[in-house]
């Protein structure tokens, strides 16, 4: 099993193909996603990985968890999740994933925290029909109605449906297919909606129900770390920037 | 501009290179060459008629298009940018004082005529057309 990444929701827009059929695409955005640490069979039991994702600031991030970051030698990141991986498809602390990482034409699932609807009614919030618009009905037009019998079972049946919080919850959207990635802006596009506002994060992984292509890149498509620590020797000495 | 308007301005750029759109608003005859794929074989298919309406919004950007066939009303609406359609060719300007001509639907004949323009002007954003496009120029002037 491999690695999933975090993106951000940028939105959706449509996209023609050559053939010209139209298709709806969400824009995902994988914004400097890293591996900030590796969980082991041997010392936590599990094998996974600790992704993070986008940037925070120092001042924001507690001290903690500056140590944290530190040990990984990656900046400090806006959202955190652990993968559960194999143990074959194990990625080295600090490498950067990239978009290609899904292949175009495979199929994702995409976790997120749908839109909240507030405390909605059983109309909205499980399709009841509501009661009648005329017929002796008074006041309660888009009430669920009875709740249950009489005396017999002298109660209501726990999970009735009735009214109560709607949305702002955890959702899996399951087989999108990807339509194409694009790593030097770091976007993925994905065939239709996906749960959650604009810039909220998503959870985006192999699709648990297909077959996962041969050409998909095994652990993973990443830049090592090697190279970050160039980027960070670059950002190390700017000394010789203010001398010039 | 957010980089969702940049893919989609990048995508119409790349589009609108292949096939120039022409200058044209509502009230204007147009003939729209639409390509038919009938399993292999590919065959070109005219829509004449009037168009009635403009929708901008980037990639979403339509028209519609109004005709009468065999005395009944056909209309039909086309995505702007559609690899679909392989032309648009304006055939008549017309006169016409209201973004979306509705008005049209319930008439017919004499009634459902538009004048045409008479203008010695050059059609309102002709010019930034030409100036992105030199092959479509001398067509517009």
């Amino acid at each position: 099993m491999r690695t999933g990444l975090i993106a951000e929701k940028l939105g959706m827009m449509r996209i023609f193909t050559e053939t010209g059929e139209h298709v709806p695409v969400t824009v995902l955005k994988i914004d400097n996603c890293q591996v900030v640490n590796v969980k082991t069979k041997e010392r936590d039991g599990y094998t996974a990985l600790q992704l993070g994702v986008g940037a925070a600031k120092i001042k924001n991030t507690s001290k903690p968890m500056r140590g944290h970051y530190a040990i990984a030698k990656v900046e400090p990141k806006k959202h955190m999740r652990e993968f559960r991986v194999c143990d074959d498809a194990v990625v080295a602390i600090g490498a950067q994933l990239l978009p290609s990482h899904f292949v175009v034409g495979q199929f994702v699932d995409v976790v997120g925290k749908s839109l909240g609807k507030g405390f909605a009614g059983a109309m909205k919030r499980h399709n009841f029909h509501g009661l009648r618009a005329s017929h002796g009905v008074s006041l309660t037009h888009r009430s669920h109605g009875s709740t249950g019998n009489r005396t017999d079972p002298g109660k209501v049946f726990k999970n009735k449906k009735m009214a109560g919080q709607l949305g702002a919850e955890r959702v899996t959207v399951q087989n999108l297919r990807v339509v194409s990635t694009d790593d030097e802006r770091g976007l993925i596009f994905v065939k239709g909606p996906v749960p959650g506002h604009k810039g909220s994060y998503l959870y985006v992984s192999d699709a648990f129900k297909r077959q996962l292509p041969e050409s998909a890149p095994y652990p993973a498509a990443c830049i090592m770390p090697q190279a970050s620590a160039q980027e960070v020797q670059q950002v190390a000495s700017p000394v010789q920037e203010t001398e010039q | 501009m957010n980089l969702l308007q940049q893919l989609e301005k990048e995508q119409i750029e790349r589009h609108i290179a292949t096939r120039p759109i022409p200058v044209f608003r509502p009230g204007d005859t147009l003939k729209v060459s639409l390509k038919i794929i009938e399993g292999t074989r590919e065959r070109v298919q005219n829509f004449e008629g009037v168009c009635i309406a403009r929708k901008n919004g980037a990639m979403n950007s339509s028209f519609t298009v109004r005709k009468m066939s065999h005395g009944e009303g056909v209309e039909r609406v086309f995505p702007l940018h559609s690899p679909l359609i392989e032309a648009i060719e304006v055939l008549r300007r017309g006169d016409v004082r209201r973004a979306k001509l509705y008005y049209l639907r319930g008439r017919t004949g004499k009634s459902a005529r538009i004048p045409e323009k008479v203008t010695q002007r050059p059609p309102k954003g002709s010019a930034i057309i030409a100036k992105a496009t030199p092959a479509a120029a001398p067509a517009e002037a």
